[in-house]
Formats: C-alpha cells, structure tokens, sequence
C-alpha cells in the first residue's frame, strides 16, 4: 500500500514542520527482489543445460586448440613461446600436407559417392513389401556392428601386394596384380572399399527411414499418370528425400575427412604409406603430434582441418538442395 | 506449482538418486591395495620379449598379492608412439614399460618422469656400455636391461640344397664368411640358380650395415650429420643396388611378410636373437630354417630393449621388485629360451645353460654358442642420440619407397629422405 506524501501547504504563515508520521518510504522486502530475477533470469536457466555442455565439450576444445596452435608446444615439454600464425604458415608451406588433403578428398570421393548411390538402390529395394524384412533390415546393418579395427586388418590382408586374396583372385582371371599398398588410387579404393562395407547399410537405413515417411498418394498419383518405378524413383523419392540426403551427405562428408581408423592401420608402419600414397591429413596431424611430438603444428592441422569440413559442408548443402529441387 | 508432500517427497527422492549418480560416476578407480598388499602390475613389452604367462605365473607363485597384466604392442614404433603420448598426459602408462635401443636416447631426454632404479644388488648385472646408455646425467639409473640383439644369418637349408648350395651350418658360415660384397655374390648365385629372391627387405640389410657404423646419423654432441655423411649415403646406395635382384621387395612386419616366411619367398635373413621366436611362431610349420654362426663384416646389433617404471606410477616399490627379477639372469635365461631374446646380463654369458643351449626349430641349431660368438665379433657400438629414431625411419621409407613400392629411383628417394630429415 503505497502513501503519498503530502506537500505541506506554501507557507504563508510559519507552518508547523511536517511530521515523519506523515511521510512512509517504500520498502523492497527480499523476496520481492527474488521474484523479479525469477522472471528474468530463470528462462536462461532453463536453456543453460545445453549450452553449458556446448561449452565444455565443444567450445572449450575449439578454443584450447586454438590457444595450442599459435604456440610452440611440446607433446611432453608442455607449452613453449608464442609465435603467431608461425605453426599455419610452416603447415600450409609444407608439402605433406597437401598431399594429405588430396588424399583426403580423393578417399572421400571415391568412398561416399557410390555408398549414398548403392544405399539409396538397398534402402529402394528396402521398401517394397519383402518377405521377412526385418531379417534384411538387420541383415544390412551387419558389416557396421563389425570394429572398424578388425575390419581393416581383415581387409588390409586380402589387399596384399604379393600374396593377398584379391590379387589372386585377379591372377586366376588373367589380370596383373595390383599395388594395393604401393600405389595412390589403388589404395585409395581399397580403404575406401573398408568404409563402405562398415557404412552401406547404415546409411541405407536411415534412408529407408526418410523413404518410410514418404506419402504413398503420391506413388498412386504417378502410376495413374503412368509412371514407371525409374521414373518414380527419381521424380519422387529423391526430391522427398532431400532432408535426409542432407543430413547423410553433411554426416559423411564431416565422417570421410576425418578419416583415421582405417588408412592407419591398413600396414605396419601407419603412416599412410612410404610416400603418402594414402595418408589423410588426420594422419598427417598424428604424426606431427604424437610423431615428432609438436603439439602446435599438430593444433594448427586441426583447426585448418575444421574449416575445411565447414566449408566443404555448406558446399555439399548448396548441391544437395540444387539437386533435390522440389519439382 | 502446488506444493503437496507428495511432490515433495518424489522429489527429494529424485534429488537423492541423481546425486547417488553422480557419485558413482565420480568415484575414483579403486585403491590399490592400502591395505593387504592386493595390487595389479601392468607390464607392457612389444613384439615378444620371451616373457611367457608362466613366467609371470612364477612370479605371481613367489609373491602373493601380486597379479601381473601383461600387454603387448605389436611393434616398437607402436610401443613407443603409445609411451610418448602417455607420458605427455601424465597417466595411462603402464607400471613397467619396455623400451628398445632406437628410442631410448630419445626417452632418455623426460629420464626426469621415471622411477629411479638404482639399486646396489643390480650394480653389476650388465655389461658397462648397457649401464652406461640407462644412466641419466644426474647419475640415476632409470632403466634395465633386457636383451641385445646380436645377429647370425638364419637361411633356408631346404632352399639352399635345390639351389646347389651347401647346407651343412659350418659349411654355410664358412661360405658366407667375409663382408657385405661376400653376401651379395653368393646371393647372386643363388638367385641365378633358383629363380627365388636371396634375402626378404632392403630396409633389413641395411639396418644390419648401419648397425655397423659409429656415428651415422648423430654427431657424438648430437648435431644431425645423417643427409652430409658419405658413409649413409653410400650404405643406402649398395643396398639398393644389390636389392634389385637379391631382394623379396617385402615390407618387414607386413602381412606379405609373414607369409613370405612360410611360403620360401627368400633364403636368408639377418637373425638377432629375437628374430627366432618371430619366425619359429610366424612359420611354425616350415622344418628348413637353419641358423649359420656367420654375419657379414664379422657382428652386429640390432635391438636390444630395457625396462623403465614410469614415476606416474602407482606401485612404484612392487614394479621396481618385478622389473629387477625379470631382468634377472634366470629370468632372462627363460625369456631366451622361449623367444631367443639374447640376454644382456654378464652372469648369463658364463652360464653352461646358455652355452649350452639348441633351439628345435632351427634343426637343433647351438644358438646359444652361436649367438655368443656373434655377441663377441661386434666391433662397434652405434651411437644413438635424441633424432635417431625419426631419421632412421625417415630412412627406411625412402628404401620402402624404392624396393617395395618402386615409386622412386635410388635418387629421387634420397632427395625425400633428406626433405623429410630437415623439416624434423
């Protein structure tokens, strides 16, 4: 309840002074200082959780990386002066790390575009009404629940230069043996063979997934026209599809630049081969940390190696959406 | 929201429950035995080290409370990308790690984040140059020996008699007998007789000639020489040259390798001691490997490793108990006699077991007698500082690069070798 003071009269007499009784000053109580920051503060409480976890595990990592690539920093010795962009500079002048690059983009290529193709065609067939689907639905998702460490090894050894499985299989049909581990693009198809035995059917799913969710009105629509299924596919459910080709194209390609597993371990030496011949730049980035123990170079790879997938990822988002056009 | 016990109560008990959780989560890993002596050692070696599960069971037997973990890498690269970047972090080493020669001048520059070793009953166990290298320049011991690598030259005796060649081991070493230009002629012969390829890698033979030289890469002050000096230059050339006809163009520890070791894909090659556990296991079913007491240019080492207990240990007292036994002459005299890992330790040299002893697998080769020989007829002892191990494998993948690959010429590859080596 509020009181106003009362203005004592203009005195034309020397009027009496006013009392304190007469004059009540407001008094905030505590809790109602509480309650307006409960309005105000409390809705960023409520979002904070996520990004608190942004900042730790994605942020932070971000920021520190940064912090590591523009010092000299020993993997054991810890950090060392400040120098700058000196650590990007000596990168991005050294030529292993655009052979990388080329490697990188190479095995990414040859890997992801003919697995979105074959997933597209295995998550097509997926569709239709199959006998025991769920057993071919599972069936195709095998090679993935594989380790990606037992899978190269596996494989590593049927590419063989001299007594491996394939190479005896191109004997017997006549064909010379192919440098798996000697040459650049044959190397290239070998891994990227390893990545897309684990991803096929994985990515296969999540389009049948997209397929799913796909209006069957307007497959009737198209047969009454008379449509055929090749011309459904390509006027229905690859324009439908669009967001998750999205989703699977920006996913792969932030997966096939960062490739590691599998060109490591594809010989003995894991260093991408005696002349890079298959060396991504997440190898490079080892061996310059953990190698020959600069932590700052190594720092600065990763950041380069960020924007790259930042950029070619909007990339891959402007194609998918001119592909994908709704017609 | 009304305020009813209720909801008071579920959320007192979800509040209970989440914290419950987070403590769990939280909680550190468990005590190592404060109290009872129940305490796990995690020893980590490479290839094989002859350390077998009754070794450790032996062990375990003797002091009870002590569970013993045993990993093993597959190779010393990989041991030893694994204990620089654990070391760095601060925790993840195991409590006893093995290091090999390569890279221990390189390990010896963070002697500051090992255990301290001394200890007067191990004063003497080994020879002084092996002391000498694990003794950091505060004067602590921070390492033990295992084994050396003192090599002989295993051959295929089966091979060698439809090449025409003589088998007999005495009538072997006395063919091979001489330098490097000695084993490539009769390489020649019999490549030209057999068709086959005389020895398995480039990067193999050139490691044992390297072994033979002093300061090949490494200045004794440690400036780089290894691009300016005219004796790499030239070992790397010869090897090449002869690699040409006599080699298998196999990649050493590749799966073609190990297959090239069961199927006679080469005749010969440069056997130290630990080699022969690693082709008595790869190629358990071929019966005509043999060992000749012979090594071209009379000795030479290759390998050799020691025992560290890192300090970011947790059972510092008990891991400095097991690496002492286990590089005891006995305990090595185990190892030797199950992997062929050639001790380091005096006592073992003067021991009848190990003068005495044959290995089945090679046709009852004496390897003991042989092995001591070749310990014996080792001139030099390569010097082998901080760089050796990035440049010698630089080195070694400008070789791949020529006999394995063949993307490159002799020249064209040591102009890569010598890019890589100055952008270290």
């Amino acid at each position: 309840m509020t009181a106003t003071a009362t203005r004592p009269p203009a005195p034309k007499q020397p009027a009496p002074a006013p009392t304190p009784a007469e004059r009540s000053v407001r008094r905030i109580a505590f809790s109602q200082t509480l309650s307006r920051w409960d309005v105000t503060v409390s809705p960023y409480l409520y979002i904070s959780p996520f990004f608190i976890l942004f900042a730790i595990t994605g942020l932070f990592p971000l920021v520190y990386t940064a912090w590591v690539s523009v010092h000299e920093w020993n993997l054991i010795g810890g950090q060392g002066d400040f120098v700058g962009f000196d650590n990007y500079a000596f990168v991005l002048s050294n030529p292993p790390f655009w052979i990388a690059l080329r490697n990188t983009f190479s095995i990414f290529l040859i890997s992801a575009v003919p697995q979105i193709i074959v997933a597209l065609l295995i998550a097509a067939v997926l569709d239709r009404n199959l006998r025991a689907s769920t057993f071919w639905r599972m069936g195709v998702l095998l090679p993935y629940v594989v380790a990606p460490v037992a899978v190269t090894l596996i494989f590593s050894n049927m590419f063989g230069d001299q007594y491996g499985l394939i190479n005896n299989l191109l004997g017997d049909l006549g064909i010379d043996p192919i440098g798996w581990h000697s040459e650049v693009l044959p190397s290239h198809i070998a891994i990227a063979t390893m990545v897309n035995f684990r991803w096929t059917g994985y990515t296969a799913l999540i389009l049948l997934a997209g397929m799913q969710a796909i209006p069957r009105d307007y497959y009737e629509a198209a047969m009454i026209d008379g449509a055929g299924t090749v011309r459904q596919f390509f006027s229905i459910t690859i324009p439908q599809l669009r967001p998750t080709l999205i989703f699977v194209i920006v996913t792969s390609t932030i997966g096939g630049l960062q490739i590691f597993d599998e060109p490591r371990l594809y010989d003995t030496a894991g260093q991408g081969g005696a002349s890079s011949q298959w060396m991504t730049i997440t190898i490079y980035l080892y061996n310059l940390g953990w190698g020959q123990l600069n932590f700052g170079r190594a720092a600065a790879v990763a950041w380069l190696l960020f924007l790259i997938i930042v950029i070619v990822g909007l990339l891959n988002v402007v194609i998918t959406r001119s592909i994908a056009k709704a017609s | 929201m009304i305020r009813s016990r209720r909801t008071t109560a579920s959320a007192a008990l979800a509040g209970a429950a989440a914290i419950a959780l987070i403590a769990t989560g939280c909680s550190t890993a468990t005590d190592p035995g404060a109290e009872g002596g129940e305490i796990t050692l995690t020893v980590a070696t490479f290839n094989d080290f002859g350390y077998t599960d009754e070794l450790f069971a032996q062990y375990e037997a003797e002091n009870p409370g002590v569970t013993i973990v045993h990993n093993r890498a597959a190779t010393s690269n990989e041991a030893r990308d694994n204990f620089f970047t654990k070391l760095g972090a601060g925790s993840g080493l195991a409590d006893i790690e093995a290091v090999e020669v390569d890279w221990f001048a390189e390990m010896m520059q963070y002697s500051d984040r090992l255990a301290d070793l001394s200890d007067p009953a191990v004063a003497d166990r080994w020879v002084d140059w092996k002391t000498a290298a694990a003794t950091d320049a505060e004067g602590r011991l921070v390492a033990y020996g295992t084994d050396i690598g003192p090599q002989a030259v295993c051959y295929r005796a089966d091979l060698f008699e439809a090449a025409g060649l003589p088998t007999d081991r005495d009538e072997v070493a006395a063919l091979l007998e001489g330098d490097w230009d000695r084993y490539f002629e009769v390489g020649q012969q019999y490549v030209d007789a057999s068709g086959a390829a005389w020895f398995d890698a480039a990067g193999a033979i050139y490691q044992g000639m390297i072994n033979q030289v002093e300061y090949a890469y490494e200045e004794a002050d440690g400036t780089v020489i290894a691009t300016e000096n005219p004796e790499v230059k030239q070992i790397y050339t010869e090897v090449l040259t002869a690699s040409e006809n006599l080699s298998a163009h196999l990649a050493q520890w590749s799966d073609d390798w190990f297959a090239g070791l069961s199927n006679g894909a080469f005749a010969t090659m440069l056997c130290p001691g630990w080699m022969l556990g690693v082709i008595s296991g790869n190629a358990p079913d071929v019966t005509g490997w043999d060992v000749a007491n012979v090594f071209p240019g009379g000795g030479g080492n290759w390998g050799g490793s020691y025992l560290t207990v890192p300090a970011q240990g947790q059972n510092i007292e008990e891991a400095k108990k097991l690496a002492a036994w286990l590089t005891a002459p006995e305990q090595q005299m185990s190892a030797f006699a199950a992997a062929g890992t050639f001790p380091s330790q005096v006592e073992a040299y003067e021991s009848t077991e190990l003068q005495e002893a044959t290995n089945e697998y090679f046709n009852g080769a004496p390897v003991g007698q042989i092995l001591i020989e070749r310990s014996q007829a080792i001139e030099v002892a390569p010097f082998k500082s901080v760089k050796y191990f990035p440049i010698n494998d630089a080195l070694q993948r400008a070789l791949t690069r020529v006999d394995v690959d063949g993307t490159d010429t002799i020249d064209s590859s040591w102009e890569l070798f010598v890019a890589d080596v100055n952008a270290l």
